[in-house]
C-alpha cells in the first residue's frame, strides 16, 4: 500500500513540477502563459465610415498575439501598432486575439478570422509562423504577414515577414553601457539562446567594446521569458560578479531593473522606457514603435500591391532603409555629451550602410566570424548561433 | 566567493518557499493535502502587492497576502471537508482558480511601482564575515519566516493544539471519542496553511522580486508541496527543504555567471532534478512518517 501511495504522490508532484519547469518557451520575446488563459477572440468591429474608399472600407484585418495585449512589452507594442492602423484607416475593421499559443490553436484562431472576413492577418509572434504558412497555402486570397520570422524555401505570393533591425539600438545602448561601467563588467539576463537574442547580446557587447575594449559581458539564461524569482537571483548573481550595468532580454523587466537600481548599478532597458523605475541608474534602452510600418503594410495591401512589394518576402527595415520600428529610449541623466556624440556617430554609420556587425568580428573562441570589411546580411544576423569575443557564457 | 553567494542566494530566494512549505506541513499534518498552494501563493502575491501600493504600508500588504491565501484555502477546505470532493482534483482547481483570477485582477498592476520591503541588516551580526551576508542581511519577512518555522515546530510537537492537529491526521476517531471535531481542526489547519502560502507569495512580490506579473510563482507552490515530503512533515526540516531548492537555483546561476562549461539546460533543470531525485531516494522511508489520513487521500 505504502509504495503505491508513494507512486501516486510522486506522479502528481512530478506533474506539477513539470508544469512549472516547462512553463513558457515561446520564441517571440512575448509574455506567454497560453496554457492558462484561454484565447480571447475579441472582435472589435466598426461599421465602415461613409464615403471611405471601397477597398479600405471592405478590408478586415486580424491581429494575433501570443500574450496579453497589456504586458508592458512585446505584445503591448504590437497591439499599439494595431491601434495606429485603426487611427490611420478608420474604415478598416480590425479583429484582435490575445493569448494565442504557438500551436495548432493559432491556426484555428486565424481560420476563424478568415471565416469572419479577414483578408489580411498579422501573426505577431515568432512561433506563429508555421501556422500562418499552412493557412497561406490554403487561402490564396488572404495576405499573411509575420513578425520576426524568415519566410523559408516555399515563396508564397500571399505571405511575407517583417521586422526591425533590433540590434541597432541595442548596439548604441552598448556604447552607453561601455562608457558608464567602472568595473568593466556588464551583465545580460536572457531567456533562450535564439538567434534574435544572440544578435542582441553580441551587438550590445560590440557596442560596449567600441568604447571600452576590455569590457566583458556576463550572460545568464533563465530559461523563461518571465520568472521574477529567477530574475531576482540572476540579477544578484551578476551584481555579485561585479557587473555594474545590467540589461536583459526578458518580457517582464521590472524585477531586474529594481534590483539593479537598489544596488546602485546602471540599467539598460528593453521593450519599453522604464526610466521611472531607475531614476538614478537609467542609461538608455530600446523600445518598439510598430505603427508606421504596420500602416505601410496595410496601405500596400489596400492598393493591391502586396505581391510586387518588398513585404512579400523577408522585409527588414533598419536605419539605412527607413524607420526602424525598434527605437532608442531617452537617455538618463548620467549619460554625458561625449557618449551621446559617440552614439550619434554610430547611428550615422548605420544610416550610411554600416552594420553593428561590420567585420572584423571575432567569436568567443577568437575565430573570425565576419572578416575585415565584410558586411553580414540580415539572414546572417538572424541565424546567428555564436557569442562574440568578450561574452562570458555558453550557448549550449 | 561561490559558497557564500550560493548560501546567501538560498536564504534570499528560499523565504518565499519556506512559508508555503510550513503552511502545507500544517495542512497535511491534519490530513488534508492542498495542491492549491500554488494558487494561494499567487493570491497572496497579488493581494500584498496591491494593498501595499494602495495603503502605502508593506505590513498591511503582507497581512492582505496572508488573508488572500487563507480565503482561497477556505474554498479548498469547504469543498474537501464539507462537500467531500476529491482533495487532489480540488487542489488543482484551486490553483487554476488562483491563476485565472489573479491574472485578471492583476492586469492593471503589471509594471506599476511597488511599495517594497527593504533589507534590514541586523546591527553587528550583519558585519560578521560570511555568516553576516548569508543570514543577517535580509528583509523582515525572511527573519520572520525562520521564527515561524520554530514556532510551528513548537506548536505541532510541544503543545496540546499540536497534539490535536496530529491526531486529526493520524487517528481522527480518537478525537471523536473525546468529543472533538477532526473536521473543525482540519478547517483551521488548511486555512492557516493557506495564509502562510499567501504570505510566501507576498514575500515573493513585495520583498524578493518587487514585481507583479501573471503566474509569477511559476510552479513554486507545487515544489513546496513536494518539499513537505522531503522535510518529513517537520517544520524545522522545512527550512532545509526550502533552502535546498533555492540554493540549487542560486548555484546554477552562479556557475553560469562564472562562465561554467556545463550545459545551461542541465543547470536550469538542476533545482527540479534535485527535488525529484531527493524525493525518489527518500519517499519510501519518509512516507512511513506520513500522517495516516493522507493514506486515504492517496489510496
Amino acid at each position: 500500500m505504502r509504495s503505491r501511495r508513494t507512486g501516486t504522490l510522486a506522479a502528481i508532484l512530478a506533474l506539477g513540477i513539470l508544469v512549472a519547469a516547462c512553463g513558457d518557451d515561446d520564441d517571440s520575446g512575448a509574455t506567454a502563459s497560453p496554457e492558462t488563459s484561454a484565447p480571447t477572440d475579441d472582435t472589435t468591429a466598426e461599421a465602415p465610415a461613409e464615403g471611405a474608399a471601397p477597398a479600405e472600407g471592405s478590408l478586415t484585418i486580424g491581429f494575433i498575439y501570443v500574450g496579453p495585449k497589456d504586458d508592458f512589452g512585446y505584445n503591448q507594442a504590437a497591439f499599439q501598432g494595431s491601434e495606429a492602423v485603426q487611427a490611420a484607416f478608420p474604415a478598416v475593421t480590425i479583429m484582435q486575439a490575445e493569448n494565442v499559443p504557438e500551436t495548432a490553436e493559432a491556426e484555428a484562431v486565424m481560420q476563424k478570422m478568415i471565416d469572419d472576413g479577414a483578408t489580411l492577418i498579422f501573426a505577431t509572434s515568432y512561433g506563429h509562423l508555421e501556422f500562418a504558412r499552412n493557412l497561406a497555402a490554403d487561402n490564396p486570397d488572404v495576405v499573411f504577414v509575420h513578425q520576426g520570422g524568415l519566410e523559408g524555401e516555399a515563396k508564397l505570393d500571399n505571405l511575407g515577414t517583417y521586422f526591425g533591425t533590433v540590434y541597432e539600438p541595442v548596439y548604441t545602448a552598448g556604447i552607453a553601457a561601455g562608457a558608464a561601467t567602472e568595473s568593466g563588467t556588464l551583465g545580460y539576463v536572457y531567456a533562450f539562446p535564439i538567434p534574435q537574442t544572440l544578435a542582441n547580446i553580441n551587438a550590445f557587447t560590440l557596442g560596449a567594446e567600441s568604447v571600452n575594449p576590455d569590457v566583458e559581458v556576463i550572460t545568464l539564461a533563465t530559461g523563461s521569458w518571465c520568472d521574477p524569482g529567477l530574475q531576482a537571483q540572476a540579477a544578484q548573481s551578476l551584481l555579485d560578479q561585479g557587473a555594474d550595468v545590467l540589461t536583459q532580454h526578458q518580457d517582464c523587466t521590472k524585477t531586474i531593473i529594481e534590483a539593479t537600481e537598489a544596488a546602485g548599478a546602471f540599467t539598460v532597458g528593453y521593450h519599453a522606457d522604464a526610466s521611472s523605475l531607475a531614476p538614478t541608474g537609467w542609461l538608455t534602452g530600446s523600445e518598439w514603435n510598430w505603427g508606421p510600418l504596420y500602416i505601410d503594410i496595410v496601405q500596400t495591401v489596400i492598393d493591391g500591391g502586396f505581391v510586387a512589394s518588398a513585404f512579400n518576402g523577408d522585409y527588414r527595415v533598419g536605419l539605412q532603409t527607413g524607420d526602424n520600428p525598434f527605437v532608442q529610449s531617452a537617455f538618463g541623466s548620467s549619460v554625458d555629451a561625449d557618449t551621446v556624440a559617440l552614439i550619434d556617430a554610430a547611428r550615422e554609420r548605420f544610416v550610411t550602410g554600416g552594420s553593428p556587425f561590420s567585420g572584423p568580428v571575432l567569436a568567443q573562441d577568437g575565430s573570425i566570424v565576419f572578416a575585415e570589411g565584410e558586411q553580414p546580411s540580415y539572414e546572417d544576423i538572424e541565424t546567428m548561433d555564436f557569442f562574440v569575443e568578450g561574452v562570458i557564457g555558453a550557448i549550449g | 566567493m561561490l559558497i557564500e553567494s550560493v548560501l546567501a542566494g538560498a536564504v534570499r530566494g528560499g523565504t518565499s518557499m519556506l512559508y508555503p512549505v510550513l503552511g502545507e506541513t500544517i495542512a497535511e499534518r491534519s490530513g488534508v493535502i492542498n495542491l492549491g498552494t500554488e494558487g494561494c501563493m499567487l493570491a497572496g502575491a497579488l493581494a500584498a502587492y496591491v494593498v501595499g501600493i494602495e495603503t502605502g504600508s508593506v505590513w498591511l500588504g503582507a497581512l492582505a497576502g496572508a488573508a488572500a491565501g487563507a480565503a482561497l484555502a477556505l474554498v479548498h477546505a469547504f469543498m474537501v471537508l464539507s462537500r467531500g470532493s476529491n482533495q487532489i482534483a480540488t487542489g488543482l482547481v484551486i490553483t487554476f482558480l488562483g491563476l485565472g483570477t489573479t491574472a485578471l485582477f492583476g492586469q492593471s498592476y503589471v509594471g506599476q511601482g511597488v511599495n517594497a520591503f527593504a533589507a534590514v541588516p541586523v546591527p553587528g551580526l550583519s558585519e560578521v564575515p560570511f555568516i553576516g551576508r548569508v543570514l543577517f542581511d535580509h528583509d523582515p519577512l525572511t527573519y520572520l519566516s525562520l521564527v515561524a518555522a520554530v514556532v510551528t515546530w513548537f506548536v505541532v510537537f510541544r503543545t496540546r493544539t499540536g497534539m490535536k492537529l496530529r491526531a486529526a491526521g493520524e487517528r481522527p476517531e480518537v478525537l471523536e471519542a473525546f468529543g472533538l471535531s477532526p473536521v473543525r481542526i482540519r478547517y483551521v489547519a488548511v486555512v492557516v496553511g493557506g495564509s502562510l502560502a499567501g504570505l510566501g507569495g507576498g514575500q515573493l512580490s513585495t520583498a524578493f522580486t518587487r514585481n507583479w506579473s501573471e503566474n509569477m510563482t511559476v510552479g513554486r507552490g507545487f515544489v513546496a508541496v513536494a518539499l513537505v515530503i522531503f522535510a518529513a512533515w517537520n517544520p524545522l526540516k522545512a527550512i532545509g527543504g526550502a533552502y535546498l531548492f533555492s540554493g540549487a537555483i542560486a548555484l546554477q546561476l552562479e556557475l553560469q555567471a562564472r562562465g561554467s562549461e556545463i550545459s545551461k539546460y542541465l543547470l536550469q533543470a538542476m533545482p527540479y532534478v534535485t527535488v525529484i531525485v531527493v524525493l525518489a531516494v527518500m519517499s519510501r522511508r519518509q512516507l512511513q512518517r506520513s500522517p495516516e489520513s493522507l493514506a486515504r487521500v492517496l489510496g
